[in-house]
């Protein structure tokens, strides 16, 4: 039996695990989605593009899902704080991932212009908006989000929806939107050839570079006395959670203090920079596997950066800093944390590895000629 | 401040977005099922007519998936959106049942519905049929899970409620997997999915067979699905008394609304076949009643007795009265006001806790409670009798309706004059509809009948919302009817399209309607 406090640092790592998961799987569904409209120019062209990701990108969502259902099983508070409060920001990724199913199995059963122009704009909107969103959310966690805690503990946000569309958020949006691109452009590379191929390895040239800029902006925006939070009562880690039996203080450059205690914590925004700039002369010089295996790195890097910045804050509380929520006190009983641990212990490497043998048996590029022999049956 | 009107316009977007959701989940329970055993068949005979049957019932099964998976992420972010206080106060026990659904279900459902759609050159083809068995296999084991959720809610065991973290904390894994109420809900749920993937099947053939196209496709489909939905009819009805039985145990409200059960009956109680109940006065009009009969359903002897609704809500009064202790001491320990003695007065009270916050509806300090509003908290204990009832008598029904029509048309396909059986086959075509309709009134008399409680016993609906405004509510609602609407014309469409065209849309060139058509010899 682990103990408290170890189960709830696993569990940090793990939900990472699950994030990095989705960044890497459906992070690239999505980066294929909002390229769609542009590097797929006719309809044999674009359904090139879709059947990249057509056998994949419903089990790829499963990430994001079990992502959601893990953060509820293992952070209660932080899904039931951040779920509520980002209301339409969560409705408006609700929405635009609608149109994914839908648009991936719709769009090629009925031969009208119209009809596929229309679903490949909602392919596009499916990629783009959630992969924006998410960043914006992080970038909010950074600068702490307005709620506090009833005393029964029932969260309260107080801020608007417009209130997180602030312009340190919106950068941290760009991030995130040129990194699933990015991603999804190398993926395109992986699986296309010909004129395809060539529009995605110049995107995958622009994003790489937007990302790298956006996330090195981001970095100075935070190094420079950006304020940042830190708990300043005495943390009984094994204690049983309540996120109110604590004092929290915002102090300019707070967000730094884990680097500068563990110096070794730089090589996770590296890996983001040095992933990211080798999958860009990797995707340059023509050699997509690799380049893909680099912006999964880059993502790794800019995903850890954030947590690793914020620990062991999940979700500060910019109007009642003692209401925010930590590693510590934000989640589920030892019990469910040890169950939860042993669950996705057992299952995550059969997953891993169903998924890596279905990838297998689908390998090799999408053509145009197949698209055409294949008219009834791909997407 | 939550408002009444926040709550019943959460209640009213859950609802429907359920209620929605649960339009395409069993047919993807059923119809997965059917995929295999086609399959089985095509890869046992080598007859390409099953593969074809594989294919086209896969492509109608895939319009119908890509829907489910839609509406499927709405359930899962709508605790959190919606239900932010139920999330914080239960999410220990409710939410791992939801992330193993994740983890082992929904990760093999949806990765290997690719490979049946894209891997039949690529796979052999025992492979693809291993492909076809996994994503039936991983749909249903996401009902387990979800009902395991949903069974806790009904029967919350294997938990206890912490002061200290305020929610409702595991205390048995194992005891919230092997809950009763779960696994009855579980076995009954999914053989209603069968049944509707076995009707949607057998009244597609039928229309077939009525305009006389694609005929050996259609003789083939129907035989399966008579004899696939028979016993998945005759399972339905064993597993639902098996279900009904579960809440004679656990939920002796909801089994009193839904048989207007006014007055406790002396044992064996009689079972009301008809009757016009009236819940202003409290009783029943018109009554016919079975004598002996509930109580031999319900508790299966002849003495035990079933409480009727005046006993249940004096029962109800007696704990909210032990319940306003508790919610005062745990005040008390939250405020660090209590000592020791407050901490054994809470625990010997703890049991009512949740009857003790049905009166925060009507007052924010339960101990200036008025006698009238325990007898109204009492009151609200008992869910409405009048839509329990009735919509319980109509699944019933079209339960046994689906036995009568799926024994019929297994007796004539087994004599194989089922073709020329004109009335049946409009029969199955017209009764395409029912086993929705008898699916969602099932969840209505398991969720409605569930008030006024999320959380049986436990945690009170109303207690259970976000702080939203009713306006965002207004505007998430607005949202949803917009974009449901609008995908279920669009999935109607498609359906329809390709129902209509038949197995000739697979472009193999052997059914009617193809520009290459050759009749087989």
């Amino acid at each position: 039996m682990l103990d408290y406090e170890t189960l709830k640092l696993i569990w940090w790592l793990l939900v990472g695990v699950l994030l990095l998961g989705f960044a890497v799987m459906d992070g690239h569904d999505m980066g294929v989605g909002t390229l769609l409209p542009f590097v797929g120019r006719n309809d044999v062209e674009r359904r090139v593009v879709i059947n990249t990701v057509g056998p994949h990108w419903d089990g790829n969502q499963v990430w994001f899902i079990t992502a959601g259902g893990a953060i509820f099983a293992a952070w209660p508070l932080v899904y039931a704080t951040a779920f509520s409060g980002f209301y339409w920001a969560m409705l408006a990724v609700l929405w635009a991932l609608f149109f994914r199913p839908v648009g991936f199995d719709y769009r090629s059963k009925v031969n009208n212009p119209t009809w596929r122009t229309a679903w490949d704009w909602g392919l596009f909107v499916g990629g783009a908006v959630p992969a924006l969103i998410f960043g914006v959310a992080f970038g909010n966690l950074l600068l702490g989000v307005p709620f506090h805690f009833e005393d029964n503990l029932m969260p309260v946000y107080t801020g608007t929806f417009w209130a997180l569309l602030n312009p340190f958020a919106l950068l941290a949006g760009v991030v995130s939107l040129a990194m699933l691109t990015f991603h999804g452009a190398n993926y395109l590379m992986v699986r296309t050839e010909g004129v395809v191929y060539e529009r995605a390895r110049l995107a995958s040239l622009i994003f790489g570079a937007v990302m790298l800029a956006a996330f090195a902006g981001a970095g100075v925006w935070v190094a420079s006395g950006m304020p940042g939070y830190v708990i300043t009562s005495a943390v009984d880690a094994g204690a049983l959670p309540n996120p109110l039996d604590k004092t929290v203080a915002i102090q300019a450059g707070a967000w730094m203090g884990n680097f500068q205690k563990m110096p070794l914590l730089w090589l996770v925004p590296g890996a983001a920079f040095a992933g990211g700039l080798l999958a860009l002369l990797l995707a340059w010089a023509r050699k997509p596997v690799l380049a893909f295996i680099g912006s999964a790195v880059a993502e790794l890097g800019v995903i850890g950066t954030a947590g690793v910045a914020l620990f062991p804050f999940i979700m500060p509380s910019s109007s009642d800093p003692r209401s925010s929520l930590t590693v510590w006190d934000s989640v589920s009983s030892h019990l469910t944390l040890e169950v939860m641990f042993w669950a996705a212990l057992i299952f995550t490497p059969i997953v891993i590895a169903y998924t890596g043998w279905a990838y297998k048996m689908m390998a090799g590029k999408v053509t145009t000629a197949f698209i055409e022999s294949h008219d009834r049956s791909a997407y | 401040m939550v408002t009444e009107e926040v709550v019943d316009l959460s209640r009213l977007q859950f609802a429907a977005t359920a209620f929605y959701h649960f339009l395409f989940v069993p047919l993807t329970l059923g119809l997965s099922f059917l995929l295999a055993i086609m399959e089985t068949t095509y890869v046992m005979t080598g007859k390409e007519i099953y593969r074809d049957m594989t294919k086209f019932w896969g492509k109608l099964f895939g319009i119908n998936f890509a829907l489910g998976v839609t509406t499927g992420i709405t359930m899962e972010f709508q605790f959190g959106t919606n239900w932010a206080y139920y999330s914080h106060y239960v999410g220990d026990i409710f939410g791992a049942p939801l992330a193993i659904e994740g983890l082992m279900a929904f990760f093999l459902e949806s990765t290997f519905i690719g490979l049946f759609f894209f891997g039949w050159e690529k796979l052999s083809k025992r492979r693809h049929l291993l492909i076809t068995y996994l994503t039936a296999i991983g749909s249903n084991l996401s009902a387990v899970w979800i009902l395991i959720a949903n069974g806790w809610m009904q029967n919350p065991v294997g938990s206890e409620f912490s002061y200290v973290t305020m929610r409702m904390e595991m205390t048995s894994f194992w005891d919230v997997v092997f809950n009763p109420a779960a696994q009855a809900k579980f076995v009954h749920t999914v053989s209603a999915g069968y049944v509707t993937g076995a009707m949607f099947v057998l009244g597609i053939s039928s229309w077939y067979l009525l305009k006389g196209v694609h005929v050996e496709f259609a003789k083939r489909s129907f035989r399966i699905a008579a004899a696939f939905g028979l016993a998945a009819s005759l399972s339905v009805i064993v597993l639902g008394d098996e279900s009904g039985y579960a809440v004679t145990e656990h939920q002796q409200t909801k089994l009193a609304a839904l048989e207007g059960m006014w007055k406790t009956e002396e044992a064996p109680a009689a079972f009301t076949l008809f009757a016009i109940p009236d819940d202003e006065k409290r009783e029943n009009h018109a009554e016919i009643k079975i004598p002996y009969a509930l109580g031999l359903i319900a508790t299966r002897s002849t003495d035990k007795v079933l409480p009727g609704i005046d006993q249940l809500e004096a029962q109800a009064a007696e704990r909210i009265q032990r319940g306003i202790v508790a919610v005062k001491a745990l005040e008390a320990l939250r405020a660090k006001t209590g000592d020791e003695s407050t901490k054994v007065t809470f625990e010997a009270h703890q049991a009512d806790l949740g009857y003790g916050l049905l009166l925060k509806k009507y007052v924010a300090d339960v101990s200036q409670a008025t006698p009238d509003m325990i007898a109204q908290a009492a009151r609200d204990s008992i869910p409405k009798v009048a839509p329990m009832f009735w919509t319980f008598r109509l699944m019933v029904a079209l339960g046994f309706s689906f036995a009568l029509l799926f024994g019929l048309s297994f007796w004539y396909s087994a004599k194989n004059t089922f073709m020329e059986k004109r009335w049946l086959l409009r029969w199955a075509l017209w009764f395409i509809p029912m086993p929705w309709i008898a699916c969602e009134m099932g969840w209505f008399v398991a969720e409605y009948g569930r008030q006024p409680w999320t959380i049986y016993g436990i945690l009170p609906t109303h207690l259970s919302t976000s702080t939203l405004s009713a306006g965002s509510l207004y505007g998430s609602l607005a949202g949803f009817l917009f974009f449901y609407t609008g995908l279920l014309v669009v999935e109607m469409y498609l359906m329809f399209k390709y129902a209509r065209l038949g197995p000739a849309s697979l472009g193999t060139g052997r059914y009617e309607g193809e520009a290459n058509f050759q009749p087989a010899r």
